[in-house]
């Protein structure tokens, strides 16, 4: 823990030593708050989470309400001046849409006789927050002072009229799910033959590792998409449908898992303080519980958090290419389904927006898992 | 390798089969189609045995008559549809191109980066291969094409849109101009993948170059005064290659789903392409055909990065 803190003065240093004796739980956390991005990735990692769990709220709209009126319609200009003042209370006006008499181009066309002010914390649908309160608050809303109301489409709406901010934000909760449902499936398994593999070794590795080695001898995305393909048309409910892509992902990820549970299983095996418990008369169950799962812990916490970006960027993949998670449910993924055709995009280049929640909720997770990594690993100087 | 290639062959036969319904279902709702055709058309393709009859007559197809089934769709071999009009030399083209690209970018970037050690070009190189690892590879894709569709407005020019070529060059024989084009419609395709790959081979080169600069013979030829460029490059460079070379069959997963997302959305006519379109139709053959295809090739990858780490480092041997 000493060395290589040039840039900190004489004092601080001698100050620093006296805190050489943490635990390693402090040491982890001390590295761990050294890594920049990893504590911004943090952040934002708990901040989608919140948003995950308040997703309602967030939402102006329930994500399948469609709005006939507003198809296609772009995101909803915010006004903050109006012809005789400046506000800071941002207003929209009314939309509608109209055709162009000679491309016949749909265009939502402002109506600007009547201000609708955006407020917050507004009545709309009714929902229970957290599945537990019932309550029909939601963050905003726009309301004339007459009363009437108008839709806001701060990302604007899909072909149904559906509003895109509330989809992704009921669609970042499956997305965001993804990640952790997959290690749930996938992680037990990889730990109990790993460290079969690795514990027993002889005939049972051998088996077992030529059994991994098949799975991941195939390409993920091909057959994931055979999977998928293979899910649809039992007439399963898309939930159903979910379960089986988490189902499958958990089939091709668990053997990477596997293998490097195996091969650090494989050299604690034989440390000496694994001989010294065996010589105290430590059953085979023991060894493994207590004396060789706390050392592959923190290989395991790192390869979780790698495990959720990776998880959720496959599972964006496939929900685009139309195998993954299906209507009426939603994912980042599956919105970007409609974005497949050029023409498309060119029209309504909204429709992307989504794909930027997959960026940064990768981007986090990643440095927040990069951070985790230097953290743990007992050998990085800090 | 064998072994591995019939239990892939097995979990990919199985998958299909779990696909609802199959080819012929379509066609039975085809009330032009005679019964006594369907009733031929299941013989034929043994759509009515059971499964391990179904599968071991597809095996014993393979090694005896090297058949791998017929397409549904196009009634012809397996491998001709998913190789037809050199898909196959396609799909070789933009893979090996686009590693090469990474390659080409990534050791040199990650050894800026060793170099430059905790420097805020260091921090932002991370953050940059971070980004690229991040950036799913379909809406990197759609987001390119969006920018020369619809904000450089390119789009007329072919510019890297819909397949490898113009229509114009597609049937010309080989000609600067015809070479000019592919490379005018293939660049997507190596941004759109090569910077998935990038981040990790970056930042494996730069831990395993900073863990070389660590090591007491780069120290000693510090100590004999040799100059800092001969001590990084032709002393620890040369040796922090090496396990970047195993690196290269680890990134060949990557690269296939890289390009087979890339070329759906791309439109590039490769292998990929034809697994994608035949995936649509149900074409279980075709699908089984690309699933082996997919794992060979990724097998094969694996022993050529063995063969040529041996190659590389005199000091690994295989029994």
């Amino acid at each position: 823990m000493i060395g290589l803190r040039r840039k900190k003065g004489l004092k601080e240093e001698l100050e620093y030593r006296e805190y050489v004796s943490l635990s390693q739980g402090q040491m982890i956390w001390r590295a761990f708050r050294k890594h920049r991005l990893g504590n911004i990735g943090t952040v934002i990692v708990l901040l989608l989470v919140a948003a995950a769990f308040f997703a309602e709220f967030f939402a102006p709209y329930h994500y399948a309400e469609q709005f006939r009126l507003y198809p296609f319609s772009p995101p909803t200009t915010f006004h903050f001046r109006s012809e005789d003042s400046f506000t800071l209370r941002p207003f929209v006006y009314k939309t509608t849409r109209e055709f162009d008499p000679e491309t016949y181009q749909p265009t939502f066309v402002e109506d600007s006789s009547k201000k609708y002010h955006i407020r917050f914390f507004v009545r709309g649908y009714e929902y229970r927050l957290l599945g537990l309160f019932k309550t029909n608050v939601h963050l905003f809303g726009a309301r004339a002072n007459d009363g009437s109301e108008v839709p806001v489409f701060l990302l604007g709406t899909d072909t149904f009229g559906r509003d895109l901010l509330s989809r992704t934000m009921i669609g970042g909760r499956i997305s965001l799910a993804v990640g952790p449902l997959v290690i749930l499936f996938s992680f037990p398994l990889s730990i109990v033959l790993g460290g079969l593999s690795g514990y027993y070794g002889g005939g049972i590795d051998m088996f077992l590792q030529r059994f991994g080695e098949a799975f991941m001898a195939i390409p993920a995305l091909p057959i994931l998409l055979a999977m998928g393909a293979a899910l649809s048309g039992f007439g399963l409910s898309s939930t159903m449908i979910f379960l089986g892509i988490i189902v499958s992902l958990s089939l091709i990820s668990w053997a990477g898992g596997a293998r490097v549970i195996r091969g650090q299983v494989l050299a604690i095996r034989e440390m000496d303080f694994v001989t010294a418990a065996r010589a105290a008369g430590a059953n085979d169950l023991r060894i493994i519980l207590r004396h060789i799962t706390p050392n592959v812990m923190s290989y395991l916490v790192v390869a979780a958090t790698l495990t959720i970006p990776y998880m959720m960027l496959t599972e964006a993949a496939l929900s685009f290419l139309g195998y993954g998670v299906r209507e009426p449910m939603t994912s980042w993924g599956q919105l970007l389904n409609a974005a497949t055709n050029i023409s498309g995009i060119e029209e309504h280049p909204w429709l992307l927006i989504p794909g930027i929640f997959i960026v940064i909720a990768v981007l986090a997770f990643n440095f927040m898992g990069d951070a985790l990594r230097d953290a743990v690993d007992p050998f990085t100087i800090v | 390798m064998l072994p591995l290639l019939v239990l892939v062959s097995l979990f990919s036969f199985a998958i299909i089969q779990l696909m609802p319904g199959d080819y012929l279902t379509r066609a039975r709702l085809d009330p032009q189609i005679k019964q006594e055709t369907l009733n031929a058309l299941a013989r034929r393709y043994g759509l009515d045995k059971p499964f391990m009859t179904r599968y071991l007559a597809w095996v014993k197809g393979i090694l005896t008559r090297g058949d791998f089934g017929t397409s549904f769709e196009t009634r012809q071999p397996v491998f001709f549809t998913l190789f037809l009009g050199s898909r196959l030399q396609w799909t070789l083209v933009v893979s090996i191109s686009t590693m090469i690209i990474t390659w080409l970018f990534a050791i040199p970037l990650g050894i800026y980066s060793a170099t430059h050690q905790y420097k805020a070009s260091d921090h932002g190189l991370t953050f940059f291969g971070f980004l690229g690892l991040s950036i799913p590879n379909f809406f990197f894709a759609l987001v390119v094409l969006w920018l020369l569709v619809a904000v450089f407005k390119v789009g007329n020019y072919g510019l890297g849109i819909g397949g490898l070529f113009d229509n114009r060059f597609i049937a010309a024989p080989w000609s600067l101009a015809k070479i000019g084009n592919l490379l005018w419609h293939i660049w997507p395709a190596w941004l759109v993948i090569g910077t998935s790959g990038m981040a990790g081979l970056l930042r494996y080169m730069r831990g395993s170059l900073l863990d070389t600069l660590s090591l007491q013979y780069v120290q000693t030829a510090r100590a004999k005064g040799l100059s800092e460029h001969i001590v990084v490059y032709k002393h620890a460079v040369r040796n922090a290659i090496n396990p970047l070379i195993s690196m290269l069959g680890m990134t060949l997963p990557n690269l296939v789903a890289g390009s087979l997302v890339t070329a759906i959305v791309l439109n590039l006519p490769t292998v990929e392409r034809a697994f994608w379109s035949a995936l649509q139709m149900q074409d279980e053959y075709v699908i089984m055909g690309g699933l082996l295809f997919f794992s060979l090739f990724l097998l094969l990858g694996n022993l050529l990065a063995d063969i040529l780490l041996a190659w590389v480092d005199p000091r690994i041997r295989y029994n």
